[in-house]
């Protein structure tokens, strides 16, 4: 029995592939648009195209902590859209109340799935799957199905003004996407959330508080998805909960999966992810400057989804 | 138990349901029928306009839609799948056959099955043969057949109008004692689909694949060979759904089916499905459908409540039944599955 | 008794990568005969059975069913053929009814071609309480026992014409009643002209059932013929490889005869363990400095004694007290703080995480310990992986390389080394050396020894006998989860504890 050391592993190739082709592919797209796409290297297409990304790319990175517990997040667009919607019911007693209360209620949201999971022990599909379905009902509730026209001055300075020539949600999906890469790679917590997703069983073994992580992990999903609700809010200059967060979830998991972080856990690539998010988001812009249909842009998402998981296909075969 | 014979040896081990658990079964699998039968009976006495044919009729029909995608789904759940892709195809069926009809009503309702039956048979041996998880797969369909049908209406600009006088149309419009006929189309299908799973060995396979592939697989069931067609028979309802539902309408409208997979997943669990497959009925899910589409209709008949309250009271329909499904399973296994 | 040959192994072999799993093994099964296979762990029993039902095909020799050479490429082919198994995890659909689970893939139908529920309840309680089984078929399988649940695995496996059925620990999960219940149902197949081939550890129901036995080590078939020719001890002997003169000179000196140890208070007192199936009342007492061995053939509850003790499986009584203190049973988070850790006996579902870098692997069950604020410290970290990777040579070209990466040898150090970072007093470890090469192997066991003369206490499990002889100071001899004997001093030796697992605590 000897024989028993390597784990199986994807071969080198498609490994390599599967983690770093994210930043090939998006390197090939730049160096294409910068050679062939008229306007592109410009300052203001760059903030463009890194503006329309922030909301999807804030709550991928929580999407990210979530698949690498071995889980997943369903409720991401549900969270956005219900902070949207809170956001402006406290908007009167100022801006600190008002955020506080939207990231209040994405953080319940989180306890909610999370105890699903963790405690009672629901696979994360479903037990999100209920406030996907339901969160953003509620959301359309307590704006009253009405689209709400944001006044405050600070929100809208926070959704369209900039520091040094960049955009304030450039600015804050950039420290976001420091502060988690630095809890993935640099906290107790982080370690434990790779540790639990890499091996429950082990995990549980090593007396890791495996229940309270899981918690956790998704309390921070909901908390990014509010985050990234308020952000789009702030965008749009208005509360608009039917469109907000609309098939985030789908774009989230696929920037997560196309960064190369395996469904299967164990991993969290944060840089990768923020690669995925922006090489969708490319895409779509590639294809609009060249006159391609958006319908072009949804195939190629899918085939890249598809091309993503068979890439991790070997790990899974051998994981299990 | 008082004479314990050496015959009856084994049946003394047998652990036995507890009550509650007999209870969490029952709210399980009739949990749905009797909630609807509550609703319809109070809502029958709290509004003229509730109990009159003309509404049961408009209820009817606009069920009838959800409950020919749910159909499928309920087979695709019960083998332990999901199918997320159904939205995106049910719009592109209606597109397609409002496309097919300048060519006659047959090619009007053949080209979108061919094609919609090719995305789930697509889906079915990426699952089956590729061993990719259904979730992942059917997430990559949904964009795939949502682009597919831009692509073929100029980005969704062109909304095609179907001919009131050809044949399919009239399928979509025409009415049989009162009822619509996609409303006796799904009757039929659900008959059947109540008989396929319960009465034969092709559903009791599924029920099978469902509750364990290995088992089935060690069984000898053609495990891979029947989930591709469960997703073949997942995109060909949704087609024909969409079709209909074009029909219905005389247009081929693009911005349908947006989050239509989650209502019939919703539809189909608050059934009584388990999400993990294995269990699951086809009545239920038809129970799950009128659910949803009489609590829409209670809550227009309301008029001061938001409709939106519809997907708050899905959603938490939803957790509840998961939670108590998961209380089922674990009162069953906790013991020898802990932590 | 016995009729003609139903299905017969010539010569098999099969390797794997690196090891050789089976060679030139024969076995030959008659009609009408229950033929026991036994063996220790690696001796090569599933590899046997997966070649006889088609998971495996053979590298070298041939199977010869029912008289013809047959070379089965998947099992529905076995299946087909007429060679039914019933796996120790129970391959059956827990959520469908029992009828249902008799009879799936070849349900009877009306003349519509719709199943027959009626014909098929009718049958399948007709099967049933043909075996004396009686139970309303209609149930869910989930709802009844093991018990049941085993017997309609083998009610199946019997019911579809087969000509072979072979049981892989059947009763594993039964209670005494039911296993006569099985034996019932195995009679019957038996006269029905089947060939059974019996896999078992339980050396009371191998002589109470079988007619033949077949004995495997190392991959070799060490042994054939009538069971009831042949002595328990030697059976036992032939299983290990040990030379039956000697047991038989030395075994039979009483047990319990040596004096106790010096009067230290225990570090680790377990008492009266209890879960059910697994263990019925076991103690283990550990001094400090001291090496307890867990003796006992496979199956016996040696690994479920110390996941008891670790509190990742859960007891229905029993206390655990470490130096004093007692700790609350099933929590492994508990366990710890007590000081009580311990090495799984698989060390890749349960152990390593293949993915992270030797360091991460080290620190995981201590990070609380080596964090500031939530933040981990690097510089600790690095000191105490220094540590470690010098202290156990562990091998590795820098502490950031992928565990996975290692040899089987060096992974188990690097968990070793988990566990010794939170400073335990108790050390429990199943099958420290499995898997791993020899010269790890030495320093692994070099380890354990001066672990233990720094005052741990220590407790091993090993398959291998010279191990545990050598490597401990007292021996807990465990059989169907029952301690039935205790050695120490001069009674540890290889001799003694055989004679122990094949004769000790009888009635």
């Amino acid at each position: 029995m000897a024989e028993a050391t390597v784990t199986p592993v994807a071969a080198p190739t498609a490994r390599r592939l599967r983690d770093y082709g994210v930043y090939a592919a998006l390197g090939i797209l730049v160096a294409y648009n910068l050679l062939f796409t008229g306007n592109f290297a410009t300052l203001a297409n760059l903030n463009t195209q890194l503006v329309q990304v922030t909301p999807i790319l804030i709550a991928a990175l929580g999407m990210a902590l979530v698949i690498g517990t071995e889980g997943v997040d369903l409720s991401v667009g549900s969270v956005m859209a219900l902070s949207a919607a809170l956001l402006p019911l406290y908007l009167g007693y100022g801006l600190m109340p008002a955020l506080l209360v939207a990231l209040l209620g994405g953080a319940l949201c989180g306890v909610f799935s999370g105890t699903l999971v963790a405690v009672v022990g629901i696979q994360p599909i479903v037990a999100t799957l209920a406030l996907l379905v339901g969160g953003r009902g509620l959301a359309l509730v307590i704006a009253d199905g009405r689209l709400k026209d944001i006044r405050n001055p600070m929100l809208l300075e926070l959704g369209s003004g900039s520091v040094a020539g960049i955009p304030i949600v450039v600015l804050i999906a950039a420290v976001l996407t420091l502060i988690v890469g630095f809890v993935v790679r640099y906290t107790t917590f982080g370690r434990q959330l790779v540790a639990v997703g890499g091996n429950r069983s082990a995990s549980v073994l090593a007396g890791l508080p495996v229940r309270r992580i899981l918690i956790v992990t998704y309390v921070i999903s909901g908390v990014l998805a509010a985050i990234a609700g308020i952000v789009a809010t702030a965008r749009l200059t208005a509360s608009d909960p039917s469109a907000i967060g609309q098939l985030a979830e789908l774009s989230a998991i696929t920037a997560v999966v196309v960064g190369g972080t395996p469904l299967n856990g164990g991993r969290v690539r944060i840089l990768g992810t923020v690669a995925g998010a922006l090489l969708m988001q490319l895409i779509s812009a590639t294809l609009i400057k060249h006159n391609l249909p958006t319908s072009a842009g949804l195939v190629v998402q899918a085939v890249i989804i598809v091309v993503a998981v068979l890439l991790q296909r070997p790990r899974l075969a051998g994981a299990k | 138990m008082t004479a314990v014979t050496e015959q009856a040896a084994v049946a003394v081990a047998d652990k036995g349901m507890t009550k509650r658990e007999w209870i969490a079964g029952l709210v399980q699998r009739r949990g749905s029928v009797v909630v609807l039968a509550l609703v319809i009976l109070v809502s029958s006495f709290s509004f003229d306009t509730f109990a009159t044919l003309d509404n049961a009729r408009n209820v009817a029909m606009q069920s009838s839609f959800l409950a020919i995608v749910a159909l499928g789904m309920t087979f695709v759940i019960i083998s332990g799948g999901i199918d997320l892709s159904v939205g995106s195809v049910y719009a592109l069926g209606g597109v397609l056959a409002a496309i097919g009809i300048q060519w006659g009503s047959v090619a009007g309702l053949l080209l979108p099955l061919v094609v919609c039956g090719g995305i789930g048979l697509l889906n079915g041996a990426l699952v089956a043969y590729g061993r990719l998880a259904p979730f992942i797969v059917t997430l990559a369909t949904l964009l795939g057949a949502r682009g597919l049908l831009l692509a073929i209406t100029d980005e969704g600009a062109n909304t095609r109008l179907m001919p009131r006088d050809a044949v399919l149309t009239q399928i979509g419009q025409g009415t049989l004692l009162g009822f619509g006929y996609p409303v006796w189309i799904a009757v039929v299908l659900f008959a059947v689909g109540v008989v396929v799973l319960q009465r034969t060995r092709v559903g009791h396979s599924v029920l099978a694949i469902g509750g364990s592939a290995e088992a089935a697989r060690l069984m000898g069931l053609p495990v891979a060979r029947r989930t591709m067609w469960l997703y073949t028979a997942s995109g060909l309802l949704a087609g024909l759904s969409g079709a209909l539902a074009a029909a219905y309408s005389a247009s081929g409208v693009t911005i349908v089916g947006v989050g239509f997979e989650l209502d019939a997943i919703a539809a189909v669990v608050i059934g009584g499905t388990l999400l993990t497959g294995g269990a699951g009925t086809v009545g239920g899910t038809l129970a799950g459908v009128l659910l949803l589409m009489v609590i829409q209709n209670v809550i227009n008949q309301i008029g001061t409540l938001s409709s939106h309250y519809q997907s708050v009271v899905s959603g938490a329909f939803l957790a509840a039944v998961v939670a108590i499904q998961a209380y089922l399973s674990r009162a069953h296994l906790g013991r020898e599955r802990s932590t | 008794m016995t009729g003609d040959v139903v299905l017969d192994a010539r010569a098999v072999g099969k390797r794997f990568p690196g090891v050789v799993a089976l060679s030139d093994v024969d076995l030959t099964l008659a009609a009408g005969e229950v033929h026991a296979l036994v063996g220790e762990n690696g001796a090569g029993k599933s590899t046997l059975i997966k070649v006889l039902t088609g998971v495996h095909p053979p590298d070298s020799g041939e199977l010869v069913f029912q008289g013809g050479p047959v070379r089965f490429s998947r099992p529905l082919d076995a299946q087909a053929a007429g060679i039914s198994t019933v796996y120790q995890e129970i391959n059956l659909v827990p959520l469908m009814s029992v009828a249902s689970n008799l009879f799936l893939g070849r349900e009877p139908r009306t003349r519509w071609g719709l199943m027959d529920f009626r014909a098929m309840n009718t049958a399948a309680s007709t099967l049933l309480r043909s075996y004396g089984v009686e139970v309303d078929v209609t149930r869910p399988l989930r709802t009844l026992g093991a018990g049941v649940r085993q017997m309609v695995a083998v009610a199946r496996a019997a019911a579809t014409d087969a000509r072979v059925v072979i049981l892989d620990e059947p009763t594993s999960s039964l209670e005494p009643r039911e296993v006569d219940t099985l034996f019932a149902i195995i009679d019957r197949v038996r006269a029905g002209g089947a060939a059974v081939l019996y896999v078992s550890h339980r050396l009371d129901e191998l002589y109470r059932i079988c007619d033949t036995v077949t004995v495997l080590r190392d991959g070799r078939k060490v042994h054939s013929g009538p069971m009831a020719e042949l002595p328990r001890l030697r059976l036992v002997a032939l299983m290990l490889g040990r030379d039956l003169e000697q047991i038989r000179k030395e075994g039979t000196t009483k047990f319990d005869s040596a004096q106790p140890e010096a009067r230290q208070t225990p570090v680790l007192a377990a008492k009266g363990l209890t879960s059910p199936h697994l263990l019925h009342g076991v103690d283990v007492t550990v001094r400090p400095g001291e090496i307890v061995g867990l003796g006992g053939l496979l199956g016996a509850g040696r690994s479920e004694t110390v996941r008891a003790i670790a509190g990742s499986l859960p007891v229905d009584s029993g206390t655990v007290t470490v130096a004093g203190k007692s700790v609350r049973s099933g929590s492994v988070a508990a366990a710890m703080r007590a000081g009580v850790v311990m090495l799984p006996e698989d060390r890749k579902s349960d152990g390593i995480l293949p993915d992270l870098s030797v360091r991460e692997n080290i620190v995981l069950a201590a990070l609380p310990r080596l964090s500031a604020a939530g933040l981990v410290s690097r510089k600790r970290q690095d000191t105490i992986v220094d540590t470690f990777i010098r202290r156990l040579r562990i091998k590795a070209s820098s502490p950031d390389q992928k565990v996975g990466e290692l040899s089987g040898g060096n992974q188990q150090k690097v968990l070793l080394a988990r566990l010794l970072c939170r400073e335990p007093k108790v050390l429990l470890l199943d099958e420290p050396t499995r898997g791993i090469d020899v010269g790890a192997k030495a320093e692994v066991q070099a380890l354990v020894a001066e672990l233990a003369a720094e005052g741990l206490g220590v407790v091993l499990i090993s398959s291998e006998f010279e191990e545990v002889v050598e490597g401990s100071d007292s021996i807990v001899v465990l059989r169907e989860g029952h301690v039935v004997a205790q050695l120490r001093g001069g009674d540890v030796t290889e001799q003694k504890l055989i004679a122990a697992l094949a004769e000790g605590g009888d009635g």
